[in-house]
């Protein structure tokens, strides 16, 4: 059992968890996540590492409530405990001085962001993030963000904060006005797939983290295959970062809505 | 490697008695025993074990026929060299314990080999009825016989009290291989470790082999005893992720036993393959298996379709038909590019399969897939095939027949044409050594080109049988065993 000892509301339905996993909390690097499964009947789903303290024995997971088993895990309480985290799994993040980096995330992916934010400053790179979400409300972490980034573009959908505009918008506003080496984008699908478009345009090298669905998280079970460069791969023992502009992203798109329910489907 | 003396006692007053009694004549000509099993209208509207197991009244007069022979055969065909006839005429004589102590000495896991081994290629196919004709001696079914006997019985299963060596040891995977290995090290005396990836222990004998076939509260009680003798199981745990293999050592692990299996599903790489709906046996069996998926209150989803086709000939296509049969298929077809008499699952399993009323669809194989407007499968194009000239492992090659492509209607595929090895930890263990398939490199002796490091089950072997995997782990342990204790 892992404890979850603190918890934070990023918003209505985002929370932050931090739990008591002190084997994860010393291997874990930028980029790893992890299996939760939160109760004796719940599935094995993948969540990145938002970070971790060595010392106290903890790893932070950030989680949106979108299905039965994360709005399970966001109503649980310090005090309650997950039923199994197993981690770390995937690769790291490769992290290098490359020079500038733009790094754009979109809603709750801002979370695994950050600590991959804070490896690219400390590597010694210049640091432009760009945040993005439907609304003021859903901008997380902005504070942390700062602190490691030289510049923090902040983009909204309703325009209640920082600019009006897509994430998209942003990381261009970027590439028109400078050199960009190298681009890290986390967020929902959808979104990576046309920040993706965007930089393949400008060719700069793009960097995605995928969250497919999973079950082992481990190799087993291949429910996690995306195509990338016309290859078949698994997200969680060859990723789950790639080469975006090589990703398949419609097929990936297509894949995330297996389970669905949807009144004609054979799924239950 | 000190192989376990066989058939110490077949000099013993009692077994003398047993073998004067009957000619060899009259044991010849009592019939093979029937297996009891349930009705196959009813079995596949629930999860309930298929074979029933022999009564003890069929039990006795099985093992009535064996001959007892001065030089048993079946011995050899046993790849962790159980004392067949020993075990057998304790049968006879009525003692079901003590049957299951002599199984006890040679196999860590009796009711899971009774089950799941393929004894029709192994012990079964040496036995001498065969030269004289008949049916061989149902040994797989008396190996499950007094190892449920044993397990009904209510007793405990006898942990040996052994003198502890302090030396501690690692397994990596609670499968098959790793428990055998468990087993073993811990009657020799050694404080053993496993670690686990997933969230219960017993792996390929937990996620991918049903319950119809092998119930959970079989591997439960195999996993008991070992814990009972001082095994530690430790969950959650990722070897070379959550803990390194340099953490172990630090940790004072002498010895490092990997068994964590083959891992990745193997895919054909066609057209369409990644459409919704299409999946591994391994993502199947694990979702319905491991994780419950299509038990009310359970929160992992599993396609169910009325359609289900199933891609291979092996004993996981086996598993996995029956399985979609069970969730509710309508319709469950076994796609093979041979005909049944090549397929490589069990006779047994083949033949029930067909009995279920799973259709078999022999000389085919997809060439691409169809979906519908949102990406899920709905029909499957199938090249039909003919055999050609044997290929290297002697099973005549399958060949397409130019042109004869038909195109079948299907809900859900599971594709099940085999695995590849791991790569987790092979990648996260410096210096160790692969081969060119991506398999564990090691010796005769299963050790590795690393130390403490000896390895076994499919990590090594790339996709093989319970048995085999646990005649490894013993190997393994007698082999570490010499090392640690300078005793070769």
């Amino acid at each position: 059992m892992y404890q979850i000892l603190d918890k934070k509301h990023f918003s209505e339905r985002v929370v932050a968890l931090t739990v008591a996993a002190p084997l994860i909390a010393r291997s874990r690097r930028p980029g790893h996540f992890v299996i939760v499964i939160a109760d004796d009947r719940g599935e094995r789903i993948p969540l990145t590492i938002a970070d971790a303290d060595k010392e106290r024995g903890t790893i932070t997971l950030v989680v949106q409530a979108v299905g039965e088993s994360t709005r399970r895990i966001c109503a649980m309480e310090p005090g309650e405990s997950l039923r199994d985290v197993v981690g770390p799994l995937g690769h790291a993040t490769r992290i290098e001085r490359v020079g500038t980096v733009v790094c754009c995330g979109g809603g709750v992916g801002v979370a695994p962001l950050l600590p991959i934010i804070r490896a690219m400053k400390e590597a010694g790179n210049r640091v432009i993030s760009v945040l993005a979400a439907r609304t003021r409300d859903l901008i997380i972490l902005e504070e942390q963000v700062r602190e490691y980034s030289d510049e923090v573009i902040i983009m909204t959908d309703d325009g209640s904060y920082g600019d009006k505009g897509l994430v998209t918008d942003g990381v261009e506003r970027v590439l028109r006005r400078e050199q960009v080496d190298q681009v890290v984008t986390i967020g929902p699908a959808v979104m990576m797939k046309f920040v993706s478009k965007l930089t393949g345009r400008y060719s700069v090298p793009t960097i995605c983290s995928l969250n497919t669905i999973m079950v082992d998280g481990t190799g087993m079970c291949g429910a996690c295959r995306i195509t990338v460069g016309g290859r078949v791969r698994f997200v969680c023992v060859d990723g789950p970062e790639f080469d975006a502009h090589q990703v398949d992203f419609d097929e990936m798109l297509m894949r995330l809505r297996a389970y669905d329910p949807t009144p004609s489907s054979p799924v239950k | 490697m000190n192989k376990p003396l066989l058939h110490t006692d077949r000099d013993a007053a009692w077994r003398r008695e047993l073998r004067e009694a009957l000619t060899p004549r009259e044991r010849s000509a009592i019939p093979r025993a029937h297996m009891p099993m349930l009705d196959p209208a009813y079995r596949i509207t629930c999860n309930e074990e298929v074979n029933q197991g022999l009564s003890a009244g069929q039990a006795v007069t099985e093992a009535t026929r064996c001959l007892d022979c001065p030089d048993p055969q079946c011995v050899t065909g046993c790849p962790v060299s159980i004392d067949i006839p020993g075990f057998i005429k304790n049968i006879q004589r009525g003692d079901a314990a003590e049957a299951a102590a002599v199984l006890r000495r040679t196999s860590a896991l009796p009711a899971v080999c009774g089950r799941v081994c393929p004894q029709e290629k192994q012990c079964e196919s040496r036995c001498i009825y065969n030269k004289m004709h008949r049916e061989p001696v149902a040994i797989g079914w008396l190996e499950r016989y007094a190892a449920d006997a044993a397990r009904l019985s209510g007793a405990a299963p006898a942990a040996q009290a052994v003198e502890p060596l302090g030396i501690r040891v690692a397994v990596a995977g609670s499968g098959p291989a790793g428990l055998s290995f468990a087993g073993e090290m811990c009657s020799r005396g050694y404080s053993v470790t496993v670690f686990e990836a997933l969230h219960e222990v017993g792996g390929v004998l937990r996620y991918g082999i049903p319950e119809f076939r092998l119930p959970g509260e079989v591997v439960e009680y195999e996993i008991e005893a070992l814990r009972a003798a001082g095994v530690e199981f430790v969950t959650d745990t990722v070897v070379g992720k959550t803990i390194s293999y340099d953490e172990l050592l630090a940790a004072g692990y002498r010895g490092i036993f990997v068994a964590s299996g083959a891992g990745l599903p193997r895919f054909m790489g066609v057209p369409g393959e990644n459409y919704i709906n299409i999946l591994s046996s391994n993502e199947y069996l694990t979702r319905v298996n491991l994780m419950h998926a299509g038990t009310p209150g359970y929160a992992t989803p599993v396609p169910r379709g009325a359609r289900v086709a199933v891609v291979g000939g092996g004993n996981t296509a086996m598993d996995s038909v029956r399985t979609a049969l069970r969730m509710g298929a309508s319709e469950a077809m076994l796609i093979y590019r041979r005909t049944r008499a090549e397929m490589p699952a069990r006779a047994e399993e083949i033949a029930h399969a067909l009995e279920e009323g799973v259709q078999l669809i022999e000389l085919a194989a997809p060439v691409e897939y169809l979906a519908d407007e949102r990406g899920r499968v709905r029909a499957m194009r199938l090249q039909r095939m003919r055999l050609g000239e044997p290929d290297a492992g002697g099973r005549r090659r399958p060949e397409p027949i130019e042109g004869a492509i038909d195109e079948v209607a299907v809900d859900v595929v599971i594709v099940s044409v085999g695995v590849s090895p791991n790569p987790l930890i092979p990648e996260s263990i410096d210096g160790l050594e692969v081969t060119s398939r991506g398999t564990i490199a090691v010796d005769d002796t299963l050790h590795s080109s690393l130390g403490p490091v000896y390895a076994g089950g499919d990590i090594v072997r790339g996709g093989a049988t319970v048995i085999l995997a646990m005649g490894d782990g013993r190997a393994a342990a007698a082999s570490m065993d010499a090392t640690l204790t300078q005793k070769a």
